[in-house]
């Protein structure tokens, strides 16, 4: 740890967030000569876009008649290439700490995989808060979390000679069954149907497992665990048919997607209204100078939850983030159209 | 009921229709139903439902309680789950392929498990009832 403190990342911008918002902030900053990271707790870029509803059609991003969320996370991703942002993906931020003055703001911010970043502005850019797992009704599952209780794998050796049931019919459902069958000592599937959304390979590899008597398979769900000090010793079945069961279990894994919640903002002393982050709508600043909120997260009078919306707000954000960045230098509005100065930057001239 | 009331009700029905929502003269559907929603802890609450917008939608207007729909309407998200009341089971319809998937990531799915974002207020359903789970998310 006290080795990653040393190598602090310093940069102008963190951008919290990769979905439309964050990634379209990292253009609008670009364009003014202020450089860019990205960190977002998933696995890629497009934020709710391409993880809530990649195939679905969008139809109001002005100029496009309709582009899906992942065509347009893929468009933004090409727009703000000239930029070179550097992303840091499923990691979250979990603590900003102010280190300057509201004239010269600086800003630490640290995140799960214990990475440090020294930034001039902070742009909250986190949609509807970090995507979590969903963690299933059944009492006193987070005394369990991390030590009996996963919502994915960091270690296999985690998962030997334990008697593991693993919840849920999608891919890290399946995958996880079959990639720890060889390290458990006994793998018992719990689905609420006999249809999965996994990939059909997956399935098929499944099934042969069951048929072959190396794992279980049971239509129902876990209702109940039990155990002591954070470690699980059995789970209660509820079958499809009624039936209540004890399953020997020592280790859950849940599989029911992911939900948005708020997170570590939270804690970041901000002002908060209903979860959202009140600015202003000359620059989309929040309480504190130097942190900017762009996208489904802010709020101000008439916000809509628009795409469109966070387009606009992350341009005006930029020209205040502009003045922290580089306070000596006086900022010319400019078009792409017509600028030579920021076609350049484009890569275009 | 007597002919004459019946007269004044279908009446009425028309011109608030007409005043709201612009209906042309001679439809007859009506344009609202009442749906109630029953909470997890009992507590039933009766909406007016507005004809082709979704069950989802109306909960949203109406701030009804255990419906997060953090998605919109995406059928992208399982956090509008309800459970349909057996007698209007069969007029809401089955769930699609597409809202079982989604319905993996719900909690406590029941056989009358249903993503209302995928219900259409129809004249139909005028009288719906649904209950909502203790936990979307």
């Amino acid at each position: 740890m006290n080795q990653l403190k040393e190598a602090a990342i310093e940069t102008d911008v963190v951008i919290i967030g990769a979905g439309p918002a964050g990634l379209f902030s990292v253009f609008e900053l670009g364009l003014l000569d202020i450089k860019a990271h990205v960190i977002d707790i998933l696995p890629r870029a497009g934020g709710q876009c391409s993880e809530l509803y990649p195939e679905k059609p969008i139809y109001d991003i002005p100029g496009l008649p309709v582009c899906t969320g992942q065509e347009l996370t893929d468009n933004l991703l090409k727009q703000i290439e000239p930029f070179h942002p550097t992303f840091h993906f499923n990691e979250m931020v979990e603590t900003l700490v102010s280190l300057g003055t509201a004239e010269k703001p600086e800003f630490r911010l640290s995140t799960d995989a214990g990475k440090i970043f020294h930034a001039k502005v902070v742009f909250i850019a986190a949609g509807g808060g970090s995507f979590q797992p969903k963690k299933p009704p059944i009492p006193k599952i987070e005394s369990y979390e991390g030590k009996s209780v996963f919502y994915a794998v960091r270690r296999m050796e985690d998962f030997r000679d334990k008697n593991v049931v693993i919840v849920g019919g999608g891919d890290s459902a399946l995958d996880w069954t079959i990639n720890l069958h060889p390290v458990a000592k006994s793998i018992t599937l719990v689905h609420r149907r006999d249809q999965f959304r996994a990939a059909p390979h997956s399935v098929s590899a499944m099934q042969e497992l069951v048929a072959a008597g190396k794992i279980d398979f049971k239509l129902g769900q876990i209702t109940a665990v039990e155990g002591e000090d954070g470690e699980l010793a059995s789970a209660v079945l509820k079958g499809n048919d009624g039936v209540v069961e004890k399953l020997a279990c020592e280790r859950l894994m849940p599989f029911f997607g992911l939900t948005m919640k708020l997170g570590p903002v939270a804690d970041w002393g901000l002002q908060l209204n209903e979860n959202l982050i009140p600015v202003d709508t000359e620059k989309f600043e929040t309480s504190h100078p130097g942190i900017f909120a762009v996208g489904d997260i802010n709020s101000y009078p008439g916000k809509l939850k628009l795409i469109l919306s966070g387009f606009h707000e992350v341009a005006l954000a930029a020209q205040k983030a502009h003045r922290y960045v580089y306070p000596d230098k006086k900022l010319l509005f400019q078009y792409t159209t017509s600028s030579t100065n920021l076609q350049k930057k484009l890569g275009v001239s | 009921m007597h002919e004459e009331e019946t007269g004044v009700m279908a009446k009425m029905s028309f011109e608030d229709a007409a005043t709201r929502y612009g209906a042309e003269p001679g439809g007859g559907a009506p344009t609202k139903v009442k749906i109630t929603f029953v909470d997890s802890q009992g507590q039933a609450r009766s909406v007016e439902g507005e004809v082709g917008s979704t069950v989802m939608e109306t909960a949203r207007r109406n701030d009804i309680p255990e419906i997060a729909a953090e998605c919109g309407g995406a059928c992208a998200c399982a956090t509008c789950h309800v459970y349909v009341d057996e007698k209007w089971a069969e007029k809401t319809g089955k769930a699609s392929q597409m809202e079982e998937d989604m319905l993996d990531f719900a909690f406590d799915v029941k056989p009358n498990s249903r993503l209302c974002c995928q219900i259409t207020v129809r004249p139909e359903l005028d009288g719906l009832v649904l209950t909502t789970p203790a936990q979307q998310g």
